[in-house]
């Protein structure tokens, strides 16, 4: 049989699709640098390939992160990817096993109830044919449910979806189409050679039974031929570009590639990796504050296009939330930083008056306490832990007592690395100066930097909850629990920055009770204080901290704990909740256990707020 | 005895000169912050300051010399900024000035390149 005509549009987009995507590989391999090549060769003959073919099969055919999610939504995008899949691979066996050899013209596999106009004869021909109906009827499912989601978006667990450009909407109606089409022209086939299955067949007699099923016959396999070009030759300019990149982006991060500080070809593969699924919307907290174009999905798009203005690209809290959730895994922060860094690039200071800073003496001290600079604006914290260090027996010695210089990570989160840099190494000087071998930190933006971008061998960093977490379980802290309802707030940097949840949580439940809230750990609510929103007015802070705020008070607690001091001045702002740092808590629970306020009166078991943090007011 | 051999006349005078006046800058940073009009230059900012505390420099004198239209030498200042975040959280008008600090390093960076 010769060509059909009606395959051409198919044929023309394939070729363009599959000659696009052979280009813009090897134009971003080409880019990655040296390192990363040798990388991606020596890591290729291992089993980080199978790994990243797993990865393959899970996320990009079966969606496991969206599953897990919402199953509908998870449904929906697997009956998509996993059933067309299908479609085509159990399409090619079919092809394949029907002229007994591998090498037939493609078109003859896809538009093979065309191509083959005898009836299925004997049982392997009725099953590949019953077989290719019920995967259609699959992916088909996954339309009307792609359909009913534009109507009805709560059933898929979702508030919002994507705001679609042009070349998405195209794209868009050519997928919806594809299949609908495809059905269409199967049946009438089916009709007229008798060649379909449960599902082409009974649609075949039924619509012959209304229309002139002869007439209809090229116009649709015209039209099905059609969408398929439209998706291929759209799927640079839409959101569907996902569908190949992805895969890319799968085996790169396998081999080990990573983000830079400045923009490469792997912050395009990154970039072109995001399906515009919208389920960061979702997750960001400026929609409490009703700021709706800087979300990550929106800052990706813009990357793409190359048209990222600063107002966008600074008015985010670097949270952390929406990565938690991004299905592709998408390193969402650090692409907003590389961006950040190419921005203030031209700018960056110099810091010279650092010089005249004279270093530290070799102190003896068991451990270097820096508090940090926000929690020189919450006195109480450094109170607590001076004290607390008192009672345990700790010598240390207070790095930012007086004047110190930032840690640097305000000005990281800000893009300006060459900056920090300088603040970087005044402070590791002098670090490594007094030496000490732990270094307590207070605030956990300084415990991220301290961590990741000072290089302090033999130098321990903690942040006060692992380290008072320690301490008691040393015991050289006496345990008294207090009788207070406590939630704990994660502070972000601490968190989903740093990963640690636990310790405080330990720590906590041994001084109040703890009660856990729905949105904790890696769902953790920011405050909204955070640094690394340059933009955001004070007012739209508030509604950000004001919602978070409702669901801590949803629980009744008499107290609310965080580690942070950034978050428990936030937090201070509301009048509805006393906020307390952890130091704090085990401060007061100690000192009231020394002072033994609550032996007064042994009929009075009941122990309220008040008496612990204003003993003096209430007696 | 003049009045000059006391040492009053040695003071420049503050008087704004309209001839050198300019305003671009802090026009350009009222349309990009609107929350620092509502600065009442109560100093909060520069007591707090984490660069303050270790180098000469004054935020509030940075605001009055903007307003004055006084941009010269400005740049050199304003590059001392940590980007610590205290100055954001003592004042008492919710200025947020982190950003005004980054949009005037920003116009200086950007009428060097033109200049250039």
């Amino acid at each position: 049989m010769e060509t059909p005509s009606f395959a051409l549009p198919f044929i023309i987009g394939l070729l363009f699709i599959i000659s696009f995507l052979i280009v813009v590989t090897i134009i971003w391999i080409a880019g990655l640098s040296k390192i990363d090549k040798i990388r991606i060769w020596k890591n290729m003959p291992t089993r980080k390939t199978g790994e990243a073919l797993a990865e393959t099969f899970m996320e990009s055919l079966l969606h496991r992160k969206i599953f897990r999610k919402n199953p509908v939504l998870g449904y929906m995008h697997t009956s998509l990817a996993f059933g067309w899949f299908l479609l085509i691979v159990v399409g090619h066996i079919e092809t394949a096993l029907h002229y007994r050899t591998l090498s037939f013209p493609i078109w003859k596999s896809i538009f093979f109830r065309y191509a083959e106009q005898t009836p299925p004869a004997g049982f392997e021909s009725k099953f590949f044919a019953a077989s290719m109906d019920f995967l259609l009827l699959i992916v088909l499912s996954g339309v009307m449910l792609a359909y009913y989601k534009r109507i009805h978006k709560s059933l898929f667990g979702m508030k919002r979806t994507t705001r679609l450009k042009v070349g998405d909407r195209i794209s868009l109606t050519a997928l919806w189409l594809i299949f609908p089409l495809r059905l269409a022209a199967e049946s009438v086939s089916a009709n007229l050679y008798h060649n379909g299955s449960f599902l082409t067949q009974s649609a075949g007699n039924l619509l012959a039974s209304f229309v002139p099923v002869q007439q209809m016959e090229m116009p649709l396999w015209w039209a099905y031929s059609c969408a398929l070009g439209v998706f291929f030759l759209t799927m640079p300019v839409s959101r569907y570009m996902h569908i190949p990149v992805e895969v890319l982006l799968i085996f790169l991060r396998k081999y080990g590639i990573r983000l830079k500080k400045n923009v490469n070809t792997y912050t395009r593969v990154q970039v072109f990796s995001c399906s515009r699924c919208g389920i960061c919307l979702d997750s960001c907290q400026m929609n409490h504050a009703n700021i709706r174009n800087t979300q990550s999905v929106y800052v990706l798009k813009q990357i793409r296009g190359r048209r990222l203005s600063d107002e966008q690209l600074f008015n985010c809290l670097l949270c952390g939330r929406c990565q938690n959730d991004c299905p592709v895994g998408l390193d969402l922060n650090n692409l907003r930083i590389t961006q950040r860094i190419e921005s203030t690039m031209e700018y960056n200071s110099q810091y010279d008056y650092l010089k005249s800073d004279c270093m530290p003496k070799p102190v003896s001290t068991e451990v270097i306490y820096f508090a940090g600079c926000m929690t020189h604006l919450t006195p109480a914290i450094i109170k607590s832990m001076r004290a607390l260090f008192e009672m345990a027996g700790v010598s240390y010695w207070f790095m930012d007592e007086d004047k110190t210089a930032c840690c640097g990570r305000p000005l990281m989160q800000a893009g300006q690395y060459q900056a920090a840099q300088k603040l970087v190494d005044h402070n590791r000087e002098k670090i490594q100066a007094s030496g000490a071998k732990t270094l307590v930190v207070s605030c956990p933006i300084c415990y991220k930097v301290f961590n990741e971008d000072y290089s302090l061998p033999g130098i321990r960093v903690v942040h006060h909850s692992e380290y008072l977490l320690e301490l008691m379980a040393d015991k050289r802290l006496p345990i008294h629990k207090l009788p207070l309802r406590a939630v704990y707030h994660d502070p972000c940097e601490l968190g989903r920055g740093s990963g640690i949840y636990h310790q405080p949580r330990l720590l906590l439940d041994e001084y109040a009770n703890l009660i856990p809230v729905r949105n904790e750990k890696e769902k953790a609510w920011c405050c909204g204080g955070s640094l690394a929103n340059i933009k955001i007015q004070m007012s739209e802070r508030d509604q950000i901290r004001q919602k978070a705020m409702e669901e801590y008070l949803s629980y009744g607690p008499d107290v609310l704990v965080t580690a942070c001091p950034l978050c428990k001045k936030t937090f201070a702002k509301d009048r509805n909740l006393p906020v307390h740092d952890l130091s704090e808590v085990v401060y007061m629970a100690i000192r009231q256990k020394s002072t033994g306020n609550t032996s007064e009166d042994p009929g009075k078991k009941e122990v309220n707020y008040e008496q612990i943090f204003f003993p003096r007011i209430t007696s | 005895m003049a009045v000059k051999n006391f040492g009053f006349a040695a003071i420049k005078p503050r008087t704004i000169d309209f001839e050198q006046f300019d305003g671009r800058l802090l026009s350009e940073i009222l349309e990009l912050e609107p929350s620092f009009k509502v600065c009442l230059s109560c100093g909060g900012c520069t007591a707090t300051c984490s660069a303050g505390n270790l180098v000469s420099f004054n935020i509030r004198q940075l605001n009055l010399l903007l307003r004055r239209g006084e941009t010269v030498g400005l740049e050199n200042e304003i590059k001392k900024c940590m980007l610590c975040g205290k100055c954001m959280l003592v004042c008492p008008r919710g200025i947020n000035i982190r950003n005004v600090i980054m949009l005037i390093k920003k116009s200086v960076a950007k009428s060097h390149s033109l200049k250039r």
